[in-house]
């Protein structure tokens, strides 16, 4: 993982005098909030339905056990001893004290930790695949460009009041993990035909009110090009991005209104200009960054020891969770560990703080001292022993970690809802809890194969419902809870948008209506391993929605 | 609105005309963009400095061909957070080699002090009195920047190469 | 950003102002004699759209007390008392409507 040094841990900390100041002068009434708004916004500071809300960022998903103590700490100290991971890479505490804030991120920058641009109309958190590094289908660790492009876009002084929020993700392997068809940019290493290493950049792409898959405005792009190219996109962006309607302000709608074809010519051209400039990379300042990063020193192992082998016959819930939460690993006798944080009946996404230090320990003892955040709000330990496994599922599964649900019906990807949010319309984890219990049973599920679902509790789409294979979307009716369904959404590399298929159902009904379409497809699929997405893609939306609303 | 300058308040030389007021050949002016376009040798012409107030959503572009002999280019922060001038003041200065007064005007805070300077600008209007005697404070406050700009802020990149650089030499 | 009173303010039925605290965020009522209260039950409670208008103002103008304020419809106990008129409301004055992570226990 990337280790900070000193010029890092200074900016860290110039920034962290820089908001206390900002919040001692709000709080003695020198700023109004209209002024002080924006600035807490780009320290990752909401105001929500109960309380203050603090986003911090975990660049590009990578936590060390100590980092994880100290969002512990956070959690215990001044919030209420927990936390809840998000689909963007970050960890949101609730019930933060804006008197308490200057101290908890002083806290948190004593383990490299802040919320700086977690939020506001700013490039927020890089994000990237949660297997970087140990995956077996990507070409080279996508992180170290994630560590640059978080420096470069960190307190950008041209950048910081763009028309709204900016989202960047990386990938470097085949299987999108990142869901960067869904961001303002997504990047996607890859070696073309004359075996160079470049970037595939798509922009435009968003959830939310539109949803837009982004397209792809640059087929190949060197390394040495990336920041003076993200650099031409913002500046494009930051000067045509619409400011008069917050609703249109994305810079999804700037590439479709101009069509992608003219906004990459607008970006090209931008581009000529500073492309040969100071943003260029030479290869010692990669080299510098790459250098940063820390890799554990891998032991010559043989897959499959005897450890492994024997426990996975002796013990069936030992095997269903091997089958389950474990990924093979780029080296031999060596395993990716993913820790669900969606037991069954549990708001989806949540760790206390109990249960973050039990992670930082295990990490320590079972995977370098290293941890992952997926955007599936899930946890990883990436780089675990193969003969460690048995005994490492017997202490997760101490602290509720451990539920071979990955990837199936129950580990449903949610946003917070109307039981925290102050945009919500509905709730949402009422929903998740519901439909978890209703689904989840392990054998159903495992029946049942992939399936994600995701649930929004208002069109801002957190729970990023576009693109779950079912998704659900709460609406207001009348100050009642509705909800509306889609089929067929997707955020891997064949991201494709849901369909809706049915008018929406009242609260006391969506259980039902799950059930119906889950039911449909049992129905409908050809075989026992045709996933419920490809499915719908075979059949269409059609023979769902009869079998799901006809008698609604 | 105290005009600033090397934090420091200064003396606005510069005077706004309307569109519709006559403009006299001597003493330095502002003209609003439109007017400005309409004839701009003859503005230029002019015994004293003429400035330009230029809006945010007119590309900087159009100004080149006047640059070297503006006296004063003045962008506009309609709102804090209409972030559009500083992607015009960093292409002034950096594209365009503008070397004269580059001033930011409008909704102009404490918070985005650092911010403008290193996109180039050289005066600021600033809002409150009271952000002006804390302009040294915040100027200091950061001493490690991540990106370049046209500013000459020597980046944390280049830091660590020329550290890395040291360190070797002395390695061997 | 709107400002809540750019809107049209429409009134039917009783109503309250109601914010968050700036220090801490915690959920607060615009009283009678113009202060603030996390007890719903000493809300300022009024049925007219120019009460409301006039409520709304003066709490927004209080902005170093409490942050975001807007009006929002109350029910009244059968004493008279002021109770949280929808959903979101209920949620802000109890709490989530899910048991928190802490409750659980590991």
């Amino acid at each position: 993982m990337y280790i900070y040094d000193d010029l890092d841990r200074k900016l860290l900390a110039e920034r962290v005098s820089e908001f206390g100041d900002q919040v001692r002068r709000r709080l003695s009434g020198e700023l109004t909030e209209d002024e002080f708004k924006s600035l807490r916004l780009m320290n990752g500071i909401y105001l929500q339905l109960h309380a203050y809300m603090l986003r911090v960022a975990i660049p590009y998903g990578t936590l060390s056990a100590e980092q994880m103590r100290g969002l512990a700490h956070v959690a215990r100290r001044y919030d209420r001893g927990y936390g809840h991971f998000t689909t963007r890479q970050n960890i949101q505490f609730n019930w933060i004290k804006l008197e308490e804030l200057p101290n908890a991120m002083a806290d948190l920058a004593r383990v490299g930790l802040h919320g700086m641009q977690t939020s506001g109309n700013c490039v927020r958190n890089i994000t990237t695949d949660q297997w970087a590094g140990v995956a077996v289908d990507e070409i080279e660790d996508p992180r170290i460009w994630g560590e640059i492009v978080r420096q470069y876009t960190t307190l950008h002084p041209e950048f910081s009041f763009l028309p709204r929020k900016f989202k960047i993700a990386i990938t470097a392997a085949k299987n999108d993990r990142a869901a960067i068809k869904v961001h303002d940019i997504g990047l996607r290493l890859y070696k073309n035909d004359a075996g160079e290493t470049g970037f595939e950049v798509a922009a435009g792409g968003g959830l939310g009110r539109t949803p837009f898959i982004a397209k792809v405005i640059k087929p190949f792009l060197r390394k040495r090009d990336v920041l003076s190219y993200i650099e031409a996109i913002l500046r494009v962006y930051n000067q045509y991005g619409r400011r008069d309607n917050i609703y249109k302000a994305r810079i999804k709608i700037l590439v479709h209104d101009l069509g992608a074809e003219a906004f990459a010519r607008e970006v090209e051209q931008e581009w000529q200009s500073i492309k040969d400039g100071m943003l260029a990379l030479e290869p010692a300042a990669i080299a510098a960054i790459a250098a940063r990063f820390h890799y554990p020193r891998y032991e010559t192992l043989i897959d499959n020891p005897i450890e492994l082998t024997q426990a996975r016959a002796a013990d069936k819930s030992f095997e269903r969770w091997f089958k389950n939460s474990t990924s093979r690993h780029k080296m031999p006798g060596y395993a990716i560990v993913t820790l669900s944080l969606k037991p069954r009946g549990e708001p989806p996404g949540d760790a206390t703080a109990d249960q973050m230090d039990a992670i930082a320990d295990l990490a320590e003892r079972y995977s370098v001292g290293e941890i992952r955040v997926g955007h599936e709000q899930n946890l990883v330990f990436p780089h675990v022993r193969q003969r460690d496994l048995p005994e490492l599922w017997r202490a997760l599964d101490a602290v509720n970690l451990a539920t071979p649900n990955v990837g199936l019906v129950s580990d449903i990807i949610a946003c917070p809802g109307l039981d925290y949010c102050s945009l919500a319309n509905t709730r949402s984890i009422p929903v998740a809890q519901d439909l978890t219990k209703r689904l989840g049973g392990l054998e159903f599920a495992e029946k049942l194969g992939r399936l994600h679902i995701n649930i929004s509790g208002c069109i801002n789409a957190c729970g990023h419902h576009h693109v779950g294979h079912i998704g659900i979307l709460g609406v207001e009716k009348n100050g009642e809870e509705f909800y509306q369904v889609t089929i067929g959404g997707r955020a891997d590399e064949e991201a494709e948008l849901g369909a809706l298929i049915g008018p929406a159902v009242p609260e006391s009904e969506i259980g039902d209506v799950v059930e119906d379409i889950v039911a449909a497809y049992l129905e409908l699929r050809e075989r026992p391993n045709e996933l419920f997405i490809d499915t719908v893609k075979r059949v269409g939306i059609e023979p769902f929605k009869e079998r799901t609303y006809a008698t609604r | 609105m105290p005009l600033v300058k090397n934090g420091q308040i200064t003396h606005d030389q510069f005077v706004f005309v309307s569109d519709e007021s006559p403009i006299s050949d001597s003493g330095p002016v502002v003209v609003s963009a439109a007017r400005f376009l309409t004839d701009p040798e003859s503005l230029l012409r002019r015994n004293a400095n003429t400035g330009v107030l230029w809006p945010n959503n007119r590309k900087i572009s159009e100004l080149a061909p006047y640059l070297d002999r503006l006296g004063l280019v003045a962008l506009v922060f309609p709102n804090f957070r209409d972030g559009r001038a500083y992607s015009q003041a960093r292409l002034l200065r950096e594209r365009y080699g503008y070397r004269g007064e580059l001033r930011a005007t409008g909704q102009i805070l404490r918070d985005q002090f650092l911010f403008l300077l290193r996109a180039g600008f050289d005066t600021l209007d600033v809002l409150k009195e009271a952000d002006v005697p804390a302009m040294a404070d915040v100027l200091r406050r950061y001493s490690v920047f991540y990106q370049p700009t046209g500013d000459g802020r020597l980046t944390a990149a280049q830091a660590r190469l020329s550290q890395h650089q040291t360190y070797s030499g002395i390695g061997r | 950003m709107t400002s809540p009173l750019q809107q049209k303010i429409k009134v039917i039925g009783p109503i309250v102002v109601t914010a968050n605290r700036l220090g801490d965020g915690a959920v607060v009522y615009r009283t009678f004699n113009g202060g603030w209260s996390a007890d719903i039950t000493h809300a300022e409670v009024v049925n007219t759209a120019a009460a409301a208008t006039k409520m709304l103002t003066e709490a927004i103008a209080d902005d170093v007390s409490a942050v975001g304020a807007y009006i929002a419809p109350v029910m009244l106990s059968p004493e008279g008392a002021p109770l949280p008129g929808n959903l979101r409301e209920h949620i802000r004055m109890n709490g989530p409507t899910v048991a928190v992570p802490t409750e659980i226990g590991i």
